[in-house]
């Protein structure tokens, strides 16, 4: 018997499989597919204090491997998330949700995490910093050190839940992000959110995205993902959430080995509705195969001094 | 929603640039014409959504324009190729609101769509009329088939190489009470403009599911946001915001 679970910021989880912010709702429409209690939880859409219809469309294109998505937060606040889905989630998900949180200034975040605090559903809160803050010409709070900790302070100061810092990989140095975050109370990093890239349609001579450019995921970007959550875990001692292109058992265990505790998978749940599913069920066999017994055991096991 | 494997049994040119392909498999999903099937195919990543044709308890007809390069490999692929596709996609047309004298409006690859719904609404009684619109007479596919199935049906070319001369909708005529549309959003909004009834229009958008857990579809109405592939892609005429 494979030992499949992890503890991840003091909570423990069946395994350390999780459906990323955005890729799985509120949870509805893949509840529809399979039970997602065989989850070791999920990241719900990407929340803000208010609601936010999002970019126009085309939000989607497509590229090797991969896909760009410019949905731009669209989601109903945080008041109907709480008043609606939340208590609909609760008939058909069993254990904690992470909470993914978005916000276009500091007193945002603060506001949202704090409502969000107040939910017992919620076990995590997923802070997502790519976001433009709109106080600093809209320059991400991600891309900047001193911005990430102030976000960090403001929402550890509202919450007793486990905070974790959801890093974009649009930067120069992603460790010294972590660092900043770390040292400003986090209980863990998530990483990578997508990277900016772009397209363009041919016969209109034109970008395919309304918004021109877009998040690049999928498994094109799992070796930068993987690359990023190998030099943070050597930064920082908090727990790292790993994700970016992660589509087989194979990856979840590559992603642990450089550092993960444990493993969202976003644009596979678009393209492959039963990925979850499927790569938890394959986790025991894929394990034995290499030898491994207990998982967690395996957290940073690719790092030798 | 069904995620299952079909095996090609029939794949062969219609029109110009225009293919109809059988698929043969599990076609339990799919409930009503205008669903949308979206398909895997090897070396991209990202599904292709294409409208529901015609089905049976063993097979799915699609028809597909070919655009980039993922509808230019279906051209090439030969019986006995197997598929993964996931069936039963969005809302379809909705028959019961559809009255005897149904206009059913296709243009191009707008038409599929339309022979489903032709087919259930006979079955239902109901007496419809097809209106088809393509671009020049190499374009034009499916008139006989519908004909075949005893619908009246009117033939339209923008060029008027081939049947009326013009857009399909200057060609809705009189005497009916009630349209279904499918085609590219220009026409969709002239056919709303000209027509005289309430009606169902069928929308296009990219995607990146095709069953409702990204919102990368999402379009606004008269009752609030709504995704085009799982509370589309058919909205009726009263509530699109153009
Ligand atoms: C609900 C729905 C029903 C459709 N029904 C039909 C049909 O019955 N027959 C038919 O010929 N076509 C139909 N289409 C359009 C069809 O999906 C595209 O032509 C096809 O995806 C193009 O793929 P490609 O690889 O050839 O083109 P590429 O341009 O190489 O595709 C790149 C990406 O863009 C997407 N894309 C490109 N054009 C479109 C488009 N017009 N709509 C949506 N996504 C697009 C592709 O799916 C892919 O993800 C439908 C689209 C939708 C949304
Ligand atoms: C359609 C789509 C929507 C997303 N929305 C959010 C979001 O609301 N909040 C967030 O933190 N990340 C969001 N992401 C990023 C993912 O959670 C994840 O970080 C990223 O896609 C990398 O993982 P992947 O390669 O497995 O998709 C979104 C990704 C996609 C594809
Ligand atoms: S394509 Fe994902 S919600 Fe419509």
């Amino acid at each position: 018997m494979v030992n499949l679970k992890v503890n991840l910021a003091g909570i423990e989880i069946d395994n350390p499989v999780i459906p990323a912010s955005g890729t799985f709702g509120y949870g509805q429409e893949f509840a529809q597919l399979y039970d997602i209690n065989c989850l070791g939880t999920f990241s719900f859409k990407g929340t803000t204090r208010d609601p936010r219809y999002g970019n126009p469309t085309p939000r989607i294109a497509e590229c090797p491997s991969g896909m760009l998505n410019a949905v731009g937060l669209q989601n109903p606040g945080v008041d109907k998330v709480i008043s609606e889905e939340l208590p609909a989630l609760k008939k058909i998900f069993h254990k904690p949700v992470m909470a993914n949180v978005s916000g276009f200034s500091i007193d945002d975040y603060a506001y949202t995490c704090e409502k969000l605090d107040k939910e017992e559903q919620v076990g995590w809160l997923e802070v997502n910093i790519s976001c433009p803050n709109v106080h600093n010409g809209g320059m991400s709070f991600g891309v900047d050190p001193v911005a990430a900790a102030e976000v960090t302070r403001a929402v550890k100061s509202v919450t007793k839940k486990p905070v974790f810092m959801k890093l974009s990989p649009n930067v120069t140095d992603i460790a010294a992000i972590a660092v900043s975050c770390e040292e400003a109370g986090a209980d863990g990093i998530s990483l990578i959110n997508t990277l900016l890239g772009m397209r363009i349609d041919l016969k209109r001579r034109a970008p395919i995205l309304a918004n021109k450019m877009g998040g690049m995921s999928g498994p094109a970007v799992f070796p930068v993902a993987l690359r990023m959550v190998y030099q943070v875990y050597e930064a920082v001692k908090i727990p790292i959430i790993g994700m970016g292109g992660v589509s087989s058992a194979e990856d979840v265990i590559e992603m642990m080995l450089a550092g993960a505790t444990a493993v969202e998978i976003g644009a596979g749940n678009l393209t492959e509705p039963y990925l979850c599913r499927d790569v938890i069920a394959a986790l025991p066999a894929v394990c034995e195969k290499y030898g491994i017994d207990n998982l967690e055991s395996i957290i940073g096991g690719a790092h030798h001094g | 929603m069904k995620q299952s494997l079909f095996t090609v049994a029939e794949n062969r040119p219609l029109a110009k640039d225009v293919w109809q392909m059988t698929l043969r498999g599990d076609t339990s999903a799919i409930t009503a014409p205008g669903q949308f099937i979206n398909i895997k195919l090897a070396g991209h990543f990202l599904r292709r959504p294409i409208s529901v044709c015609d089905w049976n308890d063993e097979s799915v007809t699609i028809i597909y324009k070919v655009l980039g390069k993922g509808t230019d490999e279906m051209t090439r692929m030969t019986e006995g190729t197997v598929l993964d596709i996931l069936t039963g996609l969005g809302n379809g047309f909705d028959t019961a609101k559809c009255g005897d004298k149904t206009l059913l409006i296709g243009g191009g690859v707008g038409v599929p769509p339309m022979y489903g719904t032709a087919k259930r609404l006979l079955s239902e009684g109901k007496h419809p009329i097809a209106v088809l619109g393509f671009n020049s007479k190499c374009d034009v596919f499916y008139e006989e088939e519908f004909r075949a199935l005893g619908v009246e049906t009117r033939v339209v070319t923008v060029d008027g190489s081939y049947g009326q001369k013009g857009f399909v909708s200057e060609a809705l005529g009189e005497g009916y009470d009630y349209f279904c549309a499918c085609g590219p959003v220009a026409m969709l909004k002239a056919v709303s403009d000209a027509s005289t009834s309430d009606g169902l229009l069928s929308f296009e958008e990219r995607m990146g599911c095709g069953f409702g857990a990204c919102v990368g579809c999402t379009c606004k109405t008269k009752y609030g946001n709504k995704r085009i592939c799982k509370d589309g892609p058919v909205l009726t005429k009263e509530e699109v915001v153009w």
